[in-house]
């Protein structure tokens, strides 16, 4: 069934009655040629690639839970490509322009909406680095705008431009970022699979991986084995426990990282602000909340919810930036936990398992990413070789030397 | 989160701050090699349960503890001064 | 005020005036707005979040769908302010939200016509053709369309405190059960804290007319009240809100000051509370749920037990004829209150068939019959049974049941178990750390259940804690039994909502399951439940039922809802305090700071510093005159800068040595007393992590500088390595940043400036006192400092270092000693300039991404000894020689300008990725060379010097010719540090 205006426009005149499902609930098969692990943002977008872009339908995608029941539905919903560095900038700005087309793509609206981010700063020092990384993100296709305190000004004028600890200088503007709706992501991406003829398993735990002889040859579950030609592991918050069960070890620990939003409240702020001084960023829903985030809680943890002190650190950053929102009521906190991988950056690569892939390492950074990991995924899956602008994503670059450090806050995850 | 310090008794957790897996203070040799060192900066067990963790008083007495926490509940199971856990594990001069 | 009853706990001796939507009325004091605006007889307040639906109070509690308004005007406006819970005040302005034009007629309205076309989800599979429509049209639509309230746009001008509580016992809820364990544990000696969102105590007890004691039950709250407050140990917080269970025994609470007086009074608008408790008394109730049936939303339906709150607490009569409906004896509560209480009940409806008996008061009484259908235009005129019949009644009270109130069970992942006696979830057994819950939050759901689990419960907690109970009667109470047969919704034409704000109905329910949006979590998702500013208080189990009832399965078979924090929404500004403007942040002052703000100095934030940036005299308009001018002052004269930000750490102890030799890259151990040495310190990832400069002042101490940025980083760091690398070290470390006022004394002239301050025992010239010396001192007659011969802008300088509090005064002295040289005080741009000049690496360059190689300073990492790093530098990708390293730039055209944060492509490249070589960490204008000069990393740089690439800056759009060469622009042999 095919979405659009004119079907809701018939089945509204006939009750909304003839409405079909949008996945399947199917029984998981002994075999399949690919078997994905996860059904996130990354192992759904994986799946739809394989099957939409490499012709490879026999895949399955194993969800412990419900689909889209980890970080891609519980995330600040940002997307953009305002990276610096050459192993990073290249991959964001090819998931942006898969963002551009998600919606031709899977036939679901998903609400890409690019309404632009500006990442302020509030010194010299902060706005060469805004250039540095300007310049990157031009060099690779992407847009970049270097506004001052004025320019700043006339897209926010409520800021704090007179009384502020930390003055706004200027900022970094990326126009075509922007949000998109978090959950319409995963289930634009579990129905295109699914049309697809990918089979997406919920309630369907992997509980170990069966290897031969050093070779990966399908996965242990809460429902049977199931055997696979390779399986991709796409758990990002729990990639350590799965990949254990593999027997390996990871650059990878497990942090909380909260979020929070606001009720609803007509149009106020019409883009993404990302406060660096103040540990903040901030957008506004369609629905109207104000959805905004700050710091990862700082220690490892698997509990999805973090502490006070950080939501109050995070409102005094809110307060400082724009201290119009003091009377706006903060209605609900969540936490997701985050692989915050050692270098900030993530991973999508082979592993010393033949047959057996790892993506996950996304930090804070993994739904923005969603488009591009999903693509390149499945590239490495169907071709063996990585694709082009994931190819710095290597497992082995800590032990090569070839990390990709954003912040420069080198091996501690919960700096990045 | 209440970090029970050993010396100072019950302290907020805010007056610390968190470094990460105590297995830092196991430090190869220095003629351990690269592959030694690569495992000890860059790989962690990150166990969803017990993990034991340094965390540093910054604001208080400066002391590196060794907490015991459980990363699935938050649930502090043990507090040790961390000289006295790298003591124990052979570390001297 | 036509609709007033008798009794009440409202003063009738305190009218009070206040506006609906420009309308005047009057109310007392001990109303609520929503108590108020059904007195004055105002039932439509609200429009639906969707459909724009007409809407009425629904409830008289914090879990209010659709009674949002906004609150005060201009600065002061507050949006979606729960009508039901907002005290009422002289002067209040209430308007309604979300409709274009007048209520009563709304244009959006439209939107219910069309609502075939706008199921659940409707707008994930459409609004897609153009792409580009979305941005520029549909989605602007949808914007304006949503949303609630209007946030004024200027700051809040309300303040906020913050502040810590410590307890044996946080109760957590003030109606029967509540008092009770706070009575109970107040009484053993436990210190309790017991907090109600309400104004005033009681719960429950105030909204029935049940006696406790032989009184009703407000005056029995208020006696329990007056007797816990005449407790020292016991503190009783009312308009407080315990919004979240945090890990450990903290709690968050919000206390509302002043929301109930006029804006603008004084002192903090509200308190946030951060609350220790040892042990913890969940007393938060239960919450009535409705039943869903057609035409449910229509102002007039409300909950039972909110109803008879109305009647009896506030004297308020929510209809003139009350029809009743319920699945549950606690429904019949309501009919014979209101009868009691002379109101007209045109009917008790009750689901169930319950054989003998009897309505009070001779209400009719239908069994065995459930209410299909409403009608009236913005108004409850009549409701249509399922027998056909229509009954007359401008209110309906319905009942579904009641939902203990488990949220802050869940705070901490804690799962509700459902219980088929009650139709409800109960709180789970993984409850968080020391809480026990007790009352109707636990499903004891009659007062004396209710009185006696809360007494238990605040006696085991006082036990817990080794307090004794003390023996006291049970206080007495009639209790009623309480039985419900499930009853979810009830089959009809027309919209039968589930979440009333969100306009979620049954159908939209039965329509996500047919989609297999099936898990409770993608129904929330895809339909919205539970998703409103009420977080679905009234409508999660009910949807989840609905679910359950469309999978044939049971509800515990089907999920769970939990609940996050907060309990109720938390004003921004309440969780930020007073951390706003200035004072967002401390500020913290270098010694001279007064001196400099005195003498022309602007400032700039260095992370929490605020250092002088340079120092304009009246003349100068530009700040690079005043620059300029600071330079060329010390490249000829003498010039002085404060420099105590740079992070001071005090080593000490036999092995001091021997631990310098480790952490740095280079050898410590092996310099004499008496002198400075620079130092290189890598991480352990063998990256550079801080370069400074340790000086020996004697043969087991040592005072080492870090930058300014990493001097707390660099401490820490230092004391892992003693703690937890080489605890038997004997190395003792103090961070003395704060303790010592450091200022460089730079130029030709600095060493005729010092003698000048130095006591005459003191030789520092070149022989006595050479480049790279250090000696404890005293300077002006006897004040104890500290002397290094050290040089950061290439000059001969020294940083002579005092105690912190004669730094101001030393500051001037030094001025003062210095005018007959010209001294001039220079500020941090200055020193910028000079470093670039020598091609002195700083923040820019040992960015955490650099290696001591990249920087031109691999030979500093010694290869006689181990040290942190050394291991990982060595990685294959870290020693290729391709890798970007620090180099200087001039421009060809020497009249160009250059800008930190250029990249650099061949001459003739493409600006793409791959033909990135490298970017400009930053720049300058060099008076000394007349020119701009700048610092960078280039692939392959110290091996290209001579060659011309171009700096191009994209977003600036400048594309410069630029030469490479050394980065050391002025006096690279070193001979003037050394004069």
């Amino acid at each position: 069934m095919t979405y659009s205006a004119w079907r809701i426009f018939t089945e509204g005149l006939t009750g909304n009655r003839g409405w079909k499902r949008a996945w399947r609930d199917p029984e998981p098969r002994s075999d399949y040629e690919v078997v994905i692990v996860g059904a996130g943002g990354h192992g759904l977008a994986s799946a739809f690639c394989l099957a939409k872009e490499f012709g490879i339908t026999n895949v399955a995608v194993l969800e412990k839970g419900w689909l889209g029941s980890g970080n891609i539905g519980r995330n600040t919903t940002i997307i953009r490509s305002n990276y610096l560095l050459p192993g990073n900038e290249p991959f964001y700005e090819f998931s942006l322009k898969l963002w551009e087309r998600l919606e031709e793509d899977t036939n679901y609206n998903s609400m890409v909406s690019q309404r632009g981010i500006i990442n302020l700063f509030h010194n010299d020092a902060g706005r060469d680095a805004a250039r540095r990384r300007g310049n990157a993100m031009m060099l690779a296709g992407a847009d970049a705008v270097l506004l001052d305190r004025e320019g700043v000004r006339a897209q926010y004028p409520f800021l704090d431009f007179d009384n502020a600890r930390f003055p706004i200088r200027g900022g970094l503007y990326q126009p075509r970022a922007g949000t998109a709706r978090h959950d319409a992501v995963a289930w634009g991406y579990a129905r295109g699979a699914d049309r697809h003829g990918v089979d997406i398993v919920q309630n369907c735990e992997v509980t170990g991986f069966r290897i031969e002889a050093g070779r990966c040859t399908g996965v242990e579950t809460t429902r049977g084995t199931i055997g696979a030609k390779k399986v991709a592991v796409c758990v990002a918050g729990s990639s350590s426990r799965v990949m254990a069960m593999a027997g390996l070890r990871l650059p990878i620990e497990s942090h909380v990282l909260q979020a929070f939003v606001s009720e609803g409240l007509k149009p106020v702020i019409p883009g993404v602000i990302t406060y660096g001084a103040g540990h903040f960023y901030i957008s506004q829903s369609d629905k109207g909340g104000l959805v905004f985030g700050g710091d990862i809680d700082g220690y490892n943890s698997y509990a999805q919810r973090g502490n006070l002190p950080m939501v109050e650190d995070v409102c005094e950053g809110g307060m400082a930036l724009m201290p119009m929102i003091g009377r706006a009521k903060l209605l609900r906190m969540w936490g997701g936990v985050m692989d915050m991988s050692m270098d900030g950056s993530p991973i999508i690569d082979k592993t010393p398992v033949d047959g057996l892939y790892f993506n996950g390492g996304w930090c804070y950074g993994g739904f923005k990413a969603t488009p591009a990991s999903g693509w390149c995924t499945a590239h490495l899956l169907a071709t063996g070789a990585p694709h082009p602008t994931a190819a710095a994503y290597r497992l082995d670059r800590f032990r090569s030397g070839r990390v990709i450090d954003e912040t420069g806050a080198g091996a501690q995850p919960n700096r990045h | 989160m209440i970090i029970p310090h050993p010396l100072l008794g019950p302290r907020d957790a805010s007056e610390f701050v968190y470094l990460g897996d105590a297995s830092l203070i196991d430090r190869p040799a220095p003629e351990a090699g690269i592959d030694a060192f690569h495992d000890y900066v860059y790989q962690r067990d990150n166990p969803a349960g017990a993990h034991r963790e340094l965390w540093f008083h910054e604001h208080g007495d400066r002391s590196w503890l060794v907490v015991t926490r459980n990363t699935l509940t938050h649930e502090i199971l043990a507090v040790e001064l961390a000289k006295d856990v790298a003591r124990r594990r052979g570390r001297g001069r | 005020m036509t609709k007033r009853l008798p009794g009440g706990l409202i003063d009738r001796s305190k009218p009070l005036t206040f506006s609906f939507n420009g309308r005047t009325m009057q109310g007392f004091a001990g109303d609520t707005l929503a108590s108020a605006l059904l007195a004055n007889g105002q039932r439509l307040v609200a429009r639906s979040f969707k459909y724009h639906r007409p809407r009425g109070i629904f409830s008289a509690g914090s879990e209010e769908p659709n009674a949002l308004m906004t609150i005060g005007s201009g600065a002061f406006q507050e949006p979606n302010v729960r009508a039901t819970v907002a005290e009422l005040y002289e002067g209040l302005e209430a308007k309604s939200q979300n409709h274009r034009g007048p209520l009563s007629f709304d244009l959006m309205a439209v939107t219910d016509l069309l609502s075939p076309f706008l199921s659940a989800g409707f707008y994930y599979k459409t609004f897609m053709w153009p792409a580009s429509f979305w941005e520029k049209f549909y989605e602007p639509v949808i914007r304006e369309s949503a949303g609630l309230g209007e946030l004024a746009t200027t700051p809040d001008p309300s303040t906020y405190d913050k502040g810590f509580l410590h307890a044996d016992v946080l109760v957590i809820g003030a109606g029967p059960a509540g008092l009770s364990a706070a009575l109970a544990a107040g009484r053993a000696g436990a210190r309790v804290i017991l907090c109600d969102e309400d104004f005033i105590a009681g719960g429950r007890l105030n909204g029935e007319a049940h006696e406790v004691d032989g009184m009703p039950g407000a005056e029995w709250a208020e006696a329990t009240i007056r007797e816990l407050s005449e407790l020292p140990n016991v503190r009783v917080l009312t308009r407080t809100t315990v919004f979240g269970v945090f890990d450990h025994g903290i709690f968050g609470a919000l206390t509302r000051n002043t929301d109930h007086l006029a804006p603008g009074a004084d002192g903090p608008r509200q308190t946030l509370w951060r609350i220790t408790a040892k042990r913890a008394v969940l007393a938060a109730g239960a919450t009535e749920r409705p039943i869903a049936f057609a035409g449910n939303d229509r102002p007039g339906v409300m909950l039972a037990g909110s109803v008879r709150t109305y009647a009896n607490r506030f004297a308020a009569a929510p209809g003139a004829r009350i029809a009743v409906f319920t699945n549950n004896d606690d429904g019949w509560r309501t009919a014979r209150d209101l009868t009691a209480k002379g109101v007209e009940v045109t009917a008790l409806i009750d689901s169930r068939a319950v054989g003998e008996r009897k309505a009070p008061g001779g209400i009719p009484l239908l069994t065995g019959t459930v209410v299909t259908g409403t009608s009236g235009r913005l108004g409850l005129a009549s409701v249509t049974l399922s027998s056909g019949e229509r009954i007359a009644a401008d209110c309906l009270a319905v009942s579904g049941g009641w939902n203990p109130n488990v949220a802050l069970t869940c705070h901490q992942r804690g799962r509700p178990r459902w219980d088929d006696m009650l139709a409800a979830f109960l709180p789970g057994a993984d409850l968080p750390l020391g809480m026990a819950v007790a009352g109707a939050a636990n499903g004891a759901l009659t007062f004396g259940a209710a009185l006696s689990s809360g007494r238990a419960a605040g006696e085991a907690a006082a036990a817990d804690l080794g307090f004794s109970p003390v023996d006291a009667p049970m206080p007495k109470t009639d209790d009623e039994p309480y039985a419900v047969s499930p009853l979810w919704h009830v089959e009809g034409k027309g919209k039968a909502f589930v979440d009333l704000q969100n306009d979620v109905a049954v159908k939209d329910v039965k329509l996500a399951h047919r989609e297999g949006y099936r898990s409770v979590e993608h129904l929330k998702r895809y339909t919205t439940l539970g998703m409103a500013t009420d977080q679905g208080k009234t409508a999660n189990v009910l949807g989840l039922a609905i679910l359950a009832e469309c999978a044939g399965k049971t509800i515990p078979e089907t999920g769970t809802t939990i609940f996050r924090p907060p309990y109720t929404p938390v004003p921004i500004g309440a969780l930020a305090g007073a951390s706003r403007g200035q004072a967002f942040r401390p500020v913290r002052k270098t010694p001279s700071h007064r001196w400099a703000e005195a003498h022309g100095a602007s400032f700039v934030e260095v992370g929490p510093w605020l250092r002088a940036e340079w120092f304009a005299l009246p003349d100068e308009t530009h700040w690079r005159q005043s620059v300029d001018r600071e330079v060329v002052g010390v490249r000829n004269s003498v010039g002085i800068c404060d420099v105590t930000t740079l992070g001071k750490i005090d080593i000490q102890g036999r092995d001091a040595g021997i631990f310098l030799d480790r952490v740095y890259a280079n050898i410590f151990s092996t310099f004499p007393v008496g002198k400075v040495r620079y130092g290189l310190m890598l991480r352990e990832d063998g990256f550079a992590f801080d370069d400074s400069t340790t000086a020996r002042l004697g043969e087991m101490h040592y005072v080492m500088t870090a930058s300014t940025a990493n001097a707390v980083a660099v401490f820490r760091h230092l004391e892992f390595c003693r703690q937890c690398l080489w605890p038997d070290l004997d190395v003792h470390l103090i961070s003395t940043t704060d303790a010592w006022a450091q200022f460089a004394v730079a130029g030709p002239n600095a060493r005729k400036l010092l003698e000048k301050i130095v006591d005459p025992e003191v030789d520092i010239s070149n022989d006595a006192f050479p480049f790279m010396a250090c000696a404890e001192i005293t300077v002006c007659g006897g004040v104890d400092a500290r002397l290094f011969r050290i040089s950061f802008s290439g000059e001969l300088a020294f940083e002579v270092a005092v105690p912190s509090r004669y730094g101001n005064s030393l500051f001037g002295t030094l001025i003062e000693a210095g005018r007959e040289f010209g001294a001039v005080p220079y500020g941090t741009e200055a020193l910028g300039v000079m470093r670039v000049e020598k091609g002195h690496a700083v923040g820019a360059e040992i960015n955490g991404q650099t290696t001591a190689r990249d920087l031109g300073l691999g030979r500093m990492v010694s290869a006689k000894k181990d040290c942190i790093g050394k291991a990982l530098a060595d990685r294959d990708h870290l020693m290729e020689p391709g890798r970007p390293q620090l180099v200087g730039f001039k421009p060809v055209d020497r009249a160009a300008s250059l800008v930190a944060g250029a990249h650099f492509l061949k001459e003739g490249a493409e600006p793409t990725m791959a033909n990135d070589e490298g970017w400009m960490t930053s720049v300058c204008h060099s008076p000394t060379l007349g020119h701009a000069i700048g610092l960078g990393f280039i692939a392959g740089g110290l091996k290209r010097l001579g060659e011309t690439v171009r700096a191009v800056d994209l977003v600036g759009g400048s594309d410069v010719a630029v030469e490479i060469v050394s980065p050391h622009f002025v006096d690279p042999e070193g001979v003037r540090l050394r004069g």
